[in-house]
């Protein structure tokens, strides 16, 4: 059923991270802006993390519900060809708790990719919750049935956060999850008044620069803080659209671009039809 | 049973930090009130239940120690300026701190149950208890397992966004 539902996606871009907190949401629908912004492109979004659903906020989508037709669910629409889907969406009201235990978020999962409908989808992004646990196990596990292009794996430049990521980079080397790349968020901030650039968390071991040399995958990017991106997130509205002129955003334009790169390059378009 | 009751009795109030977001905050705040307690003359001790992002080592420095059995149970390492606050991690099981803990959640409730009657606590005036994000597996066990102790409450942490 699943290999049926996710033979029409061409390509699966999980956003991961060992820690909280970093930016996957935010990365997830940034990417996911990016790629829609090509009106022939068909964007799917799936927020797998169960307990703090961020992406119906983050999208402006608030307040949906998800409706049932006789080709299963139907993901939230926030432009034509971008489809979003989370258990935000299931809530009554946006403060419930979902105190799941991991057999039942792994149920949750699972229904989430057989039985939504996203059609044809040129790429599904799928949000995840930090650590490495009942999500991140059950998501390799049920998208074997299709081909996940890799992951791009999210921090922020602190020791504290980097010896989460090294876990995270071995759970996918563990899972023959092949590795997109490392995105460093939160990384220095330049003052609107005085241009003065500022480290927040500074890189003590060398940020995610050094540890992306030391393991051997790619950095895809540094992204500035920016007090406009939370803001973004908040009302739900479109960073890239937000502020254009924003460093930020041409840190984020450069990754989603490297991404693309990477997804088109190591995909073989002729396995899939088959 | 006797020996569960005995490694939390000498335990005056146990405090959990929560917060359904990451990166807040939480093992900050957990580590910066442990040693604020522990200046104001208190017995202090950290039980850093994070099992897939275990920070709290880290933030002590004492994340190349090793944790060893007594009759009792753990013994917890005993960090802080005048080595006084005790601290259980799982950190400190693995065998390389780069190793990813993936487990799924009973593998998870097993270890949680554990850390909590098995550790030789001894006698503490506050026992902080550091979590994940989320309201998952860890926490339920974790305050199921708390529930017969004195459990004093949750501090809840946020960021303004």
């Amino acid at each position: 059923e699943l290999r049926a539902r996710l033979r029409a996606v061409r390509h699966t871009v999980l956003v991961l991270s060992g820690k909280g907190g970093v930016g996957k949401s935010t990365l997830s629908a940034v990417l996911a802006h990016g790629l829609a912004a090509d009106e022939t492109k068909q964007v799917a979004l799936l927020d797998i993390d169960i307990c703090g659903p961020s992406i119906p906020k983050i999208m402006g989508l608030e307040g949906e519900q998800v409706h049932q037709s006789g080709s299963g669910w139907s993901p939230v629409y926030v432009e034509e060809n971008l489809g979003v889907m989370s258990v935000g969406f299931l809530l009554s009201s946006p403060d419930d708790a979902v105190i799941w235990r991991g057999p039942k978020k792994n149920g949750l999962i699972k229904q989430f990719l057989r039985d939504v409908d996203w059609g044809e989808v040129d790429y599904l992004i799928v949000d995840t919750p930090p650590g490495t646990s009942d999500e991140h196990l059950s998501i390799v596990q049920y998208l074997s049935a299709t081909h996940i292009d890799g992951a791009v794996i999210v921090t922020t430049p602190q020791e504290v956060s980097l010896q989460d990521v090294r876990k995270e980079i071995n759970f996918c080397r563990k899972v023959k999850l092949p590795i997109i790349g490392v995105v460093e968020n939160m990384s220095g901030f330049v003052c609107p008044k005085c241009k003065n650039e500022s480290q927040i968390f500074p890189p003590t071991t060398g940020g995610a620069e050094k540890m992306c040399q030391n393991l051997n995958v790619s950095l895809l990017g540094k992204v500035p803080l920016d007090p406009q991106i939370g803001k973004s997130c908040d009302r739900g509205q479109s960073f890239l659209a937000e502020a254009p002129e924003s460093p930020a955003t041409l840190s984020y334009r450069n990754i989603i671009q490297r991404i693309q790169e990477y997804c088109e390059q190591h995909h073989l378009p002729e396995e899939k039809i088959m | 049973t006797r020996a569960e009751r005995a490694n939390l009795a000498g335990v005056r109030h146990i405090l959990l930090v929560l917060s359904g977001k990451g990166g807040v905050g939480k093992s900050t705040l957990s580590t910066e009130l442990a040693l604020a307690l522990r200046h104001a003359g208190k017995r202090v001790g950290i039980l850093d239940v994070d099992l897939c992002g275990p920070s709290i080592p880290r933030m002590l420095r004492v994340q190349d120690s090793a944790v060893h059995q007594c009759d009792s149970g753990w013994v917890p390492v005993f960090v802080g300026q005048d080595k006084a606050i005790a601290l259980m991690s799982i950190g400190f099981l693995l065998e390389r701190p780069d190793d990813a803990v993936v487990w799924r959640g009973p593998k998870k409730n097993a270890l949680i149950k554990q850390f909590v009657t098995d550790v030789a606590w001894g006698e503490l005036d506050f026992l902080i208890v550091d979590t994940p994000p989320g309201t998952s597996d860890e926490h339920i066990s974790t305050v199921e397992a708390l529930r017969p102790f004195q459990l004093l409450g949750a501090v809840l942490v946020t960021t303004p966004q």
